[in-house]
This record gives C-alpha cells, structure tokens and sequence, in this order.
C-alpha cells in the first residue's frame, strides 16, 4: 500500500550541475514504474531522492500522501537493491539479509522466521551461513534483494540491479523480479539504462534525458506513440531509423530527400496535419520492421540500396546499409538468404512512418 | 640454488638481528659483575634471577611496569576510537571546510614534536596536569597520523555500503560501529600496534610531563637506573629485557590481523 508523488522536482549538485529538472511523476499503488534513459540522464539521482540519500533542492516528494523531503531514509520505509549489491562483505548471507531487522529490534524467532521466508523465495536456502565473497554474482543480486523483501517495506527502489549479470542471467533475474512483484504486490521503482528491461518488466515508462522527462506511459504507448524523436529513438530494438527530407506538395504530398532523389509518396492520413509543413525540412522515422528490402527488380518509386553488414539472428536477420550518411537497420524475413554487397531494393510501409520536426524534435 | 642463497642470505641476517637480544636476555640472567670480566662471556656460568628480584624488590620497578602498560593501553584504545571517527568523518562525510580543515591537520604534521613540548607543558601545568596519567593520555588522544591512516583506507569503502546500511535503518554511530570499525580491522590492528610502540617507547615527553619517580614509565625509569648503576650492566639488561618483553608479546599477537583482504566480495568493482 503505497503511492509515489514527485512535484517538480529539481535537482542541482554542490558544484552547480543540474541533474535532475523539475520532474513531476505520480506513481501507484503496486505500480511497477521504470525510468529509463541515457547513462547521466540522472535517474540514479530521482530515485536517490526518493530513497532521502539525496537531498532535493526544490519540489516536493509525498510517499502515501505525507511529504517526507525531512524525514531521513530509515523512516521512510523504503528499501534498495543497489547496482554493486552493497553487500555488507564482514557479514553472513543470513546476517546481510536480518541487518536491517536487527537494528529495527525485532524478536529473534521473528527475524530467523522471516530471514528464512526470504531466502526460500529467492533459493538462498543453502547459502545462508556464506560470506558474500563466496557467493556467485547472481546469488549476490539474490542477497541483495532478499535485504529488500525481508522488511517488507512500502516501496522497492532498484537502481540498475541486473547490470553487472551476465545476459543469460539477466534475462533470468528480470522474470524474477517481475514475479516477487506480483507476489509481493509492493510498489516498485526500477531504473536501468537498457529499454529492453524497461519494456518488459514495466507497468509504466518514464524516459528521462538530461534530468528532463520526456515521455511517461505504458510500453506500448511509448513504443507507438512517441512525443518525440528522442523517445521514438530510445525506445525499440533495433532503434528506429531518422531520415532527414522535405516535405514536397505536387500531385500528392512527398517526402523528398534532395540529394538522393529520392521521393516517397506519402499516405493520405497525414495530409492534413504536414499541410504546414510543405516545403520544410523534416525528420522522419522508420522502425527496422517497416523497412522492407527485397531482391526483387525494383519498381518505380522504390530505391535501391547495397546492403553492407547482414547479422543472422536466427529469428530475424538485421540488415545495415547506409542512407543520406546515416545508418540504417532493416528487419530482414529470416528465411530469406541475403549478401552483403548486394543491392536491394527498399520499401517503406508508408502507413508506418514517424514525423519530426527537425529543429525541437517533437512528433508531428 | 637461488634458493639456497637467499636462504642463507636471510639466515645470516636474522642471527645477525638477534645476536644483540641474546646477549641482552643471557646478562640479564647474570650474576653481579659477571658481565664485566675479560674475555666477555656469551652465556652466563649459573642462571640467576636476582637482577630481577633487585628489580622488583629494591627498585620498584613493578610501578613503573604498570605505569607502562596502562598507559600504553589506554592511549591506545582512546586514540583508536578518536582517530578512527575523524578519520571516517574526514572521508565519507560532506561537511564544509572539510579539505581545509584536512589539509591543515596534514601540514601540521611538518611540526616537529620537540617544538610543541613547551608549549604543551606550560598549558598543561596552567590546569595541573603535570605529574598526572593525563598528561600523557591527553596528549596521545588522537594524531594526525592515525587520521591519516584510516581516512585512506575508509576511502576505499564503497559509499554504497554505507548507504545501504542507512537504509536499513541504521543511525551515523551505527553505521560507524557496525560497517566501519568491522572493515577497519585490519588497519587498526596495525595503527594500534604503532601507537602501543609509540607510547611505549615514548621517552622524552615522559620524562618531561612525569616528575614522580613513582609516575616513570619503564623507558624513563631505566635511563634512571642507568645514572644511578652505571657499574650495573646486568641489573640494566634485566631493565632492557623487561621493557621489550609486552612489545614482543602484543606483536606476536597481533601479527596475524595485519592487512588482509577482509573486502573481498562485498561489491561489485
Ligand atoms: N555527487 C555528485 N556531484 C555532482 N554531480 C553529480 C553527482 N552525482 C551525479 N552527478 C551528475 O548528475 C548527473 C546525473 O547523474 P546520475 O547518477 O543520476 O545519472 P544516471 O542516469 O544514474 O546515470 P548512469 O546510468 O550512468 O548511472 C550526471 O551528469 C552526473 O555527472
Ligand atoms: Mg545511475
């Protein structure tokens, strides 16, 4: 049971650096919020403030309604899984995990009884008498995030927990964690700089660039709705491609790319809202899975571009070759062979294409 | 073969070492005068105790062996205990001033001890404290070289534990005697057996802040005895052997805490 309230929350360093701009974020009760960005987009230093490690220069945080930017850590009932593990090196696996009970002076058999429970969901069971120093990586996170559950406190706070994991361990943890959650019902606030763990472990995004937020919503609607080229860029795997152009009006609208002659026609359900911006110079995007090369002879209006790097996923082939200077990646049909060298022609699903202005970089 | 050598090398050199703690401990076992004939003699003819029953009987040199150990003991673990708050203070908490205050204390250490002494014995005679245990617990309370020392090493504890253990509910002393000392172990061990020496050993501000005979510490003591019985060798040596027995003993005790790699494991580098 706990909610999460930022209000304009700002945050300027001894030293003058702004890492944090008046953020504003409402999390929910069991919500599990993810903020994502660029490393030094300040996310570490959001989710220190909420955890009172750091303090907030002006703005207000409330934890389940009661403004708490006074109130030290420890009272705030709030647990960390930090990125080194933070495991206290001096202790047993069993003491890391009741430390925090310890100092809060609960009952003997309470502390064994619930240290026990912790390690049984995280599989600590045989480890418990361990130094962390003989613990692998991947039990070490466990340790980590057993000293968060056995308090069972109001919010989580991860920051970066999975990144020193190899990936097969990585993948594995993430479903971990998304099941304590759902087990444990408990607010969460992950970070991690990797989309992919965003997408799939959060109930809602928020993307941070240089302390500001860009974009707060669920996966998809950040995947399908970007409100800018900075989300629309961050968000998907492989990234979205940007192509710059102008916008050209003869017998239809044209996306026209000057030194390359290259003219896309453009569907009609944009007519109305690039109208204004004919004859201007714009920047659109196109995710991998919407640019479609084939071997085929071109037809009129598509281009033919030579494919210089094919990377075989085995469920997908990604295909790079170079446009306007800038790289591009398609999403190639995995049971299709292709060479680098080769000049393919490309399509693009026209009903799938992103517009940016190119100087702020907002969606159309 | 190089082997050998180096054996030999270090054989040579320890014998060497110890030849002189020999000779002192056989004297010290001597009879009166038996150490003063020609040719000297290594060994004594018959092992005999009275140097030290002159020692404990006549001189009362008991006292002086009690001033030193507790002394050298509560000096020690006060010191401890100061140097190692400050020296915690000074590398993880953000206080203004602090690199001032830091680089102060550092410069303060180009200051020899000698020019401090008058000084300090006038100030401590001005609140009468001369002649007193304070005098010398006082002055080794804390030092900037123990400061120093644990300051470096708190350095290389991740802040991340410390912030881990706030959140766990900890308060400041609590993390300082939970995570800290725990951690410093291996570097107080060695920083206490440093200041046990140091004031051990100490001679001249004893001399200076102790006017009783009965206040000696066991090194002023014996330079005593060495002006009342220069024609004593064996009754000094008796004195020498007394004086660097606790010293032998707390090193060979705590030699086995020095530096080992106690943070291994704890975070992720
Ligand atoms: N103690 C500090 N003093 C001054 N500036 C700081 C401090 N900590 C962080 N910063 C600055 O604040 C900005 C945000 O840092 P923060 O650690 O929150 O980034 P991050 O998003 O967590 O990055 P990463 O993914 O690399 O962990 C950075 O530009 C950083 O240089
Ligand atoms: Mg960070």
């Amino acid at each position: 049971m706990a909610t999460v309230l930022l209000k304009n929350v700002t945050k300027i360093y001894e030293g003058g650096s702004v890492a944090v701009k008046n953020v504003s974020l409402e999390i929910n009760d069991k919500e599990f919020v993810v903020l994502v960005g660029p490393s030094g987009c300040g996310k570490s230093t959001v989710l220190r403030m909420i955890a009172g490690l750091e303090e907030i220069t002006s703005g207000e945080i409330f934890i389940d309604g009661k403004i708490v930017n006074n109130i030290p850590p420890k009272d705030r009932d709030i647990a960390m899984v930090f990125q080194n593990y933070a495991l206290y090196p001096h202790m047993s696996v069993f003491e890391n995990i009741a430390f925090g009970l310890k100092l809060r002076k609960y009952d003997k058999n309470e502390i064994k009884q619930r240290v026990e429970e912790a390690a049984m969901i995280l599989n600590l069971q045989d480890y418990l008498n361990r130094k962390p120093r003989q613990l692998s990586g991947g039990q070490r996170q466990r340790v980590a995030v057993g000293r968060a559950i056995v308090r069972k406190p109001k919010v989580f706070l991860f920051d970066e927990p999975l990144s020193n994991l190899d990936a097969k361990l990585r993948v594995q943890m993430r479903t971990e964690i998304s099941k304590l959650h759902k087990n444990l019902g408990a607010t969460m606030i992950y970070v991690t700089h990797d989309q992919t763990e965003a997408m799939t472990m959060g109930d809602k995004i928020v993307i941070l660039k240089d302390g500001e937020v860009q974009q707060i919503g669920a996966p998809m609607e950040l995947y399908s709705n970007p409100l800018n080229k900075f989300v629309a860029g961050f968000i998907g795997s492989p990234a979205m491609n940007f192509i710059n152009g102008r916008i050209v009006q003869s017998d239809k609208l044209y996306f026209v790319i000057d030194n390359l002659n290259i003219r896309i026609a453009l569907g009609e359900m944009n007519n109305r809202k690039l109208q204004q911006y004919r004859d201007k110079e714009i920047t659109i995007g196109i995710r991998p899975e919407d640019v479609l090369l084939s071997s085929e002879k071109s037809i009129a209006g598509d281009i033919s571009v030579l494919v210089e790097v094919v990377e075989p996923m085995g469920n997908e082939t990604l295909l790079y070759f170079t446009l306007q200077e800038t790289q591009m990646i398609a999403r190639g049909n995995p049971n299709q062979q292709y060479k680098s060298g080769n000049n393919y022609s490309m399509q693009i699903n026209k009903d799938k294409i992103y517009f940016f202005d190119k100087v702020n970089g907002n969606t159309l | 073969m190089k082997k050998i050598l180096l054996y030999s090398f270090l054989i040579v050199t320890s014998v060497v070492t110890l030849i002189p703690f020999i000779w002192m401990l056989s004297t010290s076992l001597m009879t009166d005068g038996a150490a003063s004939v020609f040719p000297p003699k290594f060994f004594p003819e018959e092992v005999v105790l009275q140097q030290y029953q002159t020692l404990f009987t006549r001189l009362n040199i008991a006292r002086n062996f009690f001033n030193s150990i507790f002394l050298s003991v509560v000096v020690t673990t006060i010191s401890l205990f100061f140097n190692s708050m400050a020296g915690y203070a000074f590398a993880k908490y953000r206080f203004k001033g602090k690199d001032k205050l830091f680089n102060l204390l550092l410069v303060n250490m180009i200051v020899p001890s000698q020019i401090t002494m008058l000084p300090l014995f006038l100030m401590l005679k001005s609140v009468g404290l001369i002649n007193t245990y304070m005098a010398i617990i006082i002055t080794g309370m804390a030092n900037i070289f123990g400061i120093f020392l644990i300051r470096q090493h708190c350095l290389s504890i991740p802040d991340s534990l410390i912030e881990a253990a706030r959140m766990d509910g900890a308060t400041d002393f609590q993390i300082y005697r939970k995570i800290i000392l725990p951690l410093a172990v291996p570097i107080l061990v060695t920083l206490g057996i440093f200041t046990f020496l140091g004031t051990w050993n100490d001679f001249l501000w004893p001399l200076i802040a102790l006017t009783d005979e009965s206040m000696y510490t066991l090194p002023v003591a014996l330079s005593n005895l060495m002006l009342e019985h220069t024609r004593d060798p064996e009754l000094m040596m008796a004195g020498s052997v007394l004086t660097i027995i606790p010293v032998i003993i707390v090193f060979l005790a705590l030699q086995r805490y020095y530096i080992k790699g106690i943070m291994m494991g704890s975070v992720k580098e």
